[in-house]
């Protein structure tokens, strides 16, 4: 399973992720080496088997519809690098994502 | 225009008026308030926090689903859409994909014609930004209050299909008491999946379009109308249409497009890690079954069968829940519902003050002296032109003062026994 | 005093009842033997001026409200959260007190130390060595004396294997054993917080006060974990131990294998009866590990845009940025079912390959890395050879099940941990089992010499 260049740059942009032309090349090489050695899950017989996506053996685990206090303003925004009466700011999008 | 066919399916989300948030214990009720004061560690999405399901968004979704005649999942879960939004504080939104909570229902318009419920979900809101000046500020009020998305097969072929579904939504919202359902506050919000086919072409057309972030019901509809005049003109230019989303330019009066196929979204799907599985049991819905009140056009539909009053006034009493329990109310043997329903609809009593001994009271007496009924009004109202047929002219022409002759004439008529509001209005429905 | 600081902490707590120092003195002693002794092991990240209680060192992935939290991350370099993970508010109750913050793999990936923004962490038996990973630093900070007791994070072995190469024990709890509210997330339905600890004992203690529900963590429904004195001294008579065959194969390092066998033998020679057992899917739980983890990671790594918190992506580092890389392909449209859901039902074959074995045996155990510790900067370059060797470990974090390591002994100077295993929420088994073998065995006695 081999990744192209052009895949990498996709699953980039996908992931949000700012990356180098070198790091494109490297990851290129690294993830296809991982993919080619994962592939050997093919090899597994899955038919009939139900897939596990939560081993704590729990169900319906659900609160009731109370309230409790938020966090103060002023805390919500200390990690901010940028914020501006109360809201936090972000360079400029467009509609809607 | 006939030789085409609009294919449209609609999206509703509608926000939950839960008192806590979908996943966490901050307060649902954000409107107003100032930014970032209703938020903790789980709707920021600070790194470490966990949500945890709110049961009664659950129920109220559930509750949508039976009452819209859904199959209710004996097994759902929650699952991650993964997409980078500022608005989205997680860098993906906990809703349903897979495993919906309620799938397959249908809700019959007033045509009769049958629209098909292909699911209603549960999911979390995003929160608010403001654009201005090359930034965007960002406020978390909003981010993880509960949503249910409904999403219909498409079934719809016109506008007026489209108006009907969303007032009997929103009436069912209210009626359940699952949320206020005000699209001007954002609490019902609408989307649209337009395409065009040949008339008589079997089969979906292989594109369609979305209309998104329209933020009124009356730019939803001008932006339905006009994508649907926009495709066909394509067509008929032999012009190639493809996956879309589009939104409403109010100004340009236009829709444009917001994105293409090629960036549409992946969202990556798969199973929310930190929530356990919902398991659906009988007995659960038994009980949520009888806490769903008889829906607005079930009580529609009583009021004109079984009390035999105009379908156009059962359906104006049965709009509002709590009016209609006061017109029930009202109701004796040996006076009829009909003239019940025109006082109640006509005189709009304060329904939290008046008594209804007193309306009885007022309708028998009015059976005495005051003619309120329509068909003897609209005799009087008739008569009335006739016999000032220049007034009935000019009024027509536009001469509004012209009417009051009209009002004296049925007054006299009635020997003053008239009911002046109603017979205005009867006027101005003949003219 | 330097005496103080070799105590474990159920030790410490003995002495601290009978007044032979004050929390201030012991405090004080710790402060001191950081100072000397982390600029050569960066074990800490941040040392805090702690006066009284019982000092812990908490790894830098658990959130403390006021308290910087940095994940190992240029990311969240400066970053402060303002609430406290649940471990750290029951710790906090019983009179502990946080001493510092731990060095681990940035945002907990990776097995060697290695990984971190801040410097690699080194291995107190030789400082050219790595620690192990990704809990490094909590790890080296036990093995050198420099804390009473730590937390940790294991999510593929992160716990178990730098308690193996540092010499000390770890505990991977069960799935949903402890709250993960406030543990910076790393994979969602592989991730547990957990105690590296100088003793066996110890971690029995730091078990009841960290675990139970909590009603933040949807997954953490249990009740809280005790275990008296006398159950954890009930020795292991007639216990079945199963020994798995594919553990002691081809890649496991000759001298490591013999050790690990001598310390199977000591459990026979205690009355365990030795059986051996299959585990017959072992060779595609990597694959699928490698699959799940990278995924759930590319989704938990998303909300690190800069605009609540913390600095732009572009601060992520290398080994981060390949697992989100590799989650978000393996997640992308059209793969869901040739990964993701695939890998999920090999996920399944692996719990039940436990759970049928457990119907035979009581605990399993075998070692818990395939080598001792390797020179620093050896394997960096080549993420595959790197994630072969948590071979042994990630199984139990695909199953859900609890994990000891227990120090067995030394290959040329350097320490050999022994896995022993059991079912979910059967910690109690498996700290018996390990207390057994620590009391019949005097490897703990053995002190780095830094």
């Amino acid at each position: 399973m081999r990744l192209t260049k052009d895949q990498v740059k996709h699953v980039a942009k996908l992931a949000n992720l700012p990356l180098s032309d070198k790091e494109e090349e490297l990851y290129s090489e690294q993830l296809s080496k991982i993919l080619e050695y994962v592939d050997q899950l093919n090899s597994v017989d899955t038919k009939d088997v139900e897939p596990t996506f939560n081993v704590s053996g729990q169900e319906n685990v659900m609160r009731k519809d109370e309230t409790e206090s938020s966090l103060p303003q002023e805390e919500v925004l200390q990690n901010a690098s940028k914020k501006e009466r109360g809201f936090f700011v972000t360079k400029g999008v467009f509609d809607n994502g | 225009m006939n030789k085409y066919e609009p294919v449209i399916g609609l999206e509703v989300h509608v926000e939950l008026n839960t008192k806590s948030k979908m996943f966490c214990r901050c307060s649902a009720d954000y409107f107003g308030k100032e930014p970032n004061t209703h938020t903790c560690s789980v709707c920021l999405g600070l790194p470490g926090a966990l949500p945890y399901i709110n049961e009664q968004a659950i129920d109220d979704c559930i509750k949508i689903g039976l009452a819209l005649n859904c199959e209710i999942s004996k097994k759902s879960l929650f699952e991650r859409k993964n997409y980078f939004y500022p608005d989205l504080p997680k860098g993906y939104q906990i809703s349903q994909y897979r495993w919906p909570l309620c799938i397959n229902g249908e809700l019959t318009l007033d045509n009769g014609q049958v629209i098909r419920i292909n699911r209603a979900h549960q999911e979390e809101d995003t929160g608010k930004l403001t654009h201005k000046d090359g930034i965007t500020l960002v406020d978390f009020n909003r981010s993880g209050v509960p949503l249910v998305e409904i999403v219909t097969e498409p079934d719809f072929n016109n506008v007026e299909q489209i108006r009907d579904y969303a007032k009997k939504l929103q009436q069912l919202f209210r009626y359940l008491g699952v949320s206020n359902a005000d699209m001007e506050r954002g609490d019902m919000r609408l989307e649209a999946n337009i395409s065009v086919k040949r008339e008589g072409e079997s089969g979906l057309p292989n594109y369609r379009v979305e209309l998104k972030n329209i933020n009124s019901f009356r730019f939803m509809v001008a932006a339905v109308e006009f994508e649907i005049k926009r495709q066909i003109a394509a067509i008929e230019k032999e012009e190639k249409l493809s996956q879309e989303t589009r939104g409403w330019d109010e100004e340009q009066k236009s829709t444009y497009l917001q994105r293409s196929k090629e960036e549409a979204h992946d969202y990556r799907y798969f199973p929310e890690p930190d929530l356990p599985q919902l398991t659906i049991d009988n007995g659960q819905l038994t009980i949520l079954k009888s806490q769903i009140p008889e829906l607005p056009w079930e009580k529609s539909k009583r009021f004109e069968e079984e009390l035999g009053i105009r379908k156009a006034d059962a359906q104006i009493l049965s709009v509002d829940k709590k009016l209609a329990e006061f017109f029930e109310s009202v109701l004796e043997p040996g006076v009829s519902a009909q003239d019940v329903a025109n006082y109640i609809i006509n005189k709009k009593p304060d329904i939290n003050s008046v008594l209804p001994t007193q309306i009885i009271k007022e309708i028998k007496g009015k059976k005495v002296g005051v003619i309120d009924s329509e068909e003897e009004l609209r005799a009087l109202a008739k008569q009335a032109i006739e016999e000032n047929k220049k007034s009935a002219e000019d009024y027509k022409a536009g001469k509004e003062a012209a009417l009051q002759v009209l009002i004296g004439g049925v007054m006299r008529l009635s020997k003053g026994k008239a009911d002046a509001r109603l017979a205005l209005e009867i006027l101005k429905k003949l003219l | 005093m330097a005496d103080l600081t070799s105590l474990t902490l159920t030790q410490t707590i003995k002495a601290l009842e009978k007044k032979e120092f004050s929390e201030l003195e012991l405090n004080k002693a710790y402060l001191e033997r950081i100072k000397s002794i982390n600029p050569k092991l960066n074990a800490y990240l941040e040392t805090l001026e702690s006066k009284k209680g019982i000092p812990t060192a908490i790894k830098d992935v658990i959130s403390t409200r006021g308290i910087k939290t940095t994940a190992a991350s240029k990311v969240l370099e400066n970053y402060i959260p303002s609430y406290n993970a649940t471990v750290i508010n029951r710790l906090l109750e019983n009179g502990i007190s946080i001493i510092g913050k731990t060095n681990h793999d940035e945002f907990a990936m990776g097995g060697s130390g290695e990984n971190s923004a801040f410097g690699p962490t080194k291995n107190p038996w030789d400082l050219t060595k790595v620690p192990g990973g990704s809990s490094a630093g909590s790890a080296a900070a036990i093995a050198a004396d420099l804390c009473t007791f730590s937390l940790g994070s294991d999510t593929g072995g992160s716990i178990r294997q730098p308690a193996s190469l540092c010499g000390v024990v770890g505990l991977k709890t069960s799935y949903g054993r402890v709250s993960r509210y406030g543990l910076i997330a790393m994979a969602s339905s592989l991730d547990s917080i957990g105690p590296v600890t100088k003793s066996v004992e110890d971690a029995v203690l730091v078990l009841e006060w960290i675990s139970g529900s909590d009603g933040y963590d949807s997954n953490c429904k249990s009740k809280k974990f005790t275990m008296q004195p006398p159950r954890l001294q009930a020795g292991i008579k007639g216990l079945k131990v199963g020994v798995p065959k594919e553990y002691f194969g081809e890649g496991l390092d000759p001298k490591v294998k013999k050790i690990v066998q001598v310390a199977i033998k000591k459990l026979e020679s205690l009355g365990a009866q030795i059986v051996e057992v299959s585990l017959p899917h072992s060779e595609y739980a990597l694959a699928a590990y490698y699959i799940i983890v990278p995924s759930e990671v590319s989704s938990n790594m998303a909300r690190f845009d800069g605009i609540r918190y913390g600095k732009g992506r572009e601060n992520i580092g290398a080994e981060v940025k390949r697992r989100i890389m590799l989650g978000t392909y393996a997640l992308s449209a059209g793969y869901w079912d040739d990964y993701y859901a695939k890998a999920a039902k090999v996920r399944t074959l692996v719990k039940g390959d436990f759970e049928k074995a457990f119907e035979k045996v009581d605990v399993i155990v075998g070692p818990v890395s395939p080598t001792t510790a390797w020179n620093l900067g050896e394997k960096i370059d080549d993420p595959l050879t790197m994630y072969l060797q948590d071979i042994y470990t990630i199984s139990a974090n695909l199953a859900g099940i609890p994990g000891l390591s227990v120090p067995c002994g030394f290959s040329d100077g350097l320490p050999v941990g022994l896995q022993i295993l059991g079912k979910h929420f059967d910690e109690e088994t498996i700290l018996k089992v390990g207390y057994a073998y620590e009391q019949a065995t005097n490897w703990k006695k053995e002190k780095p010499k830094i």
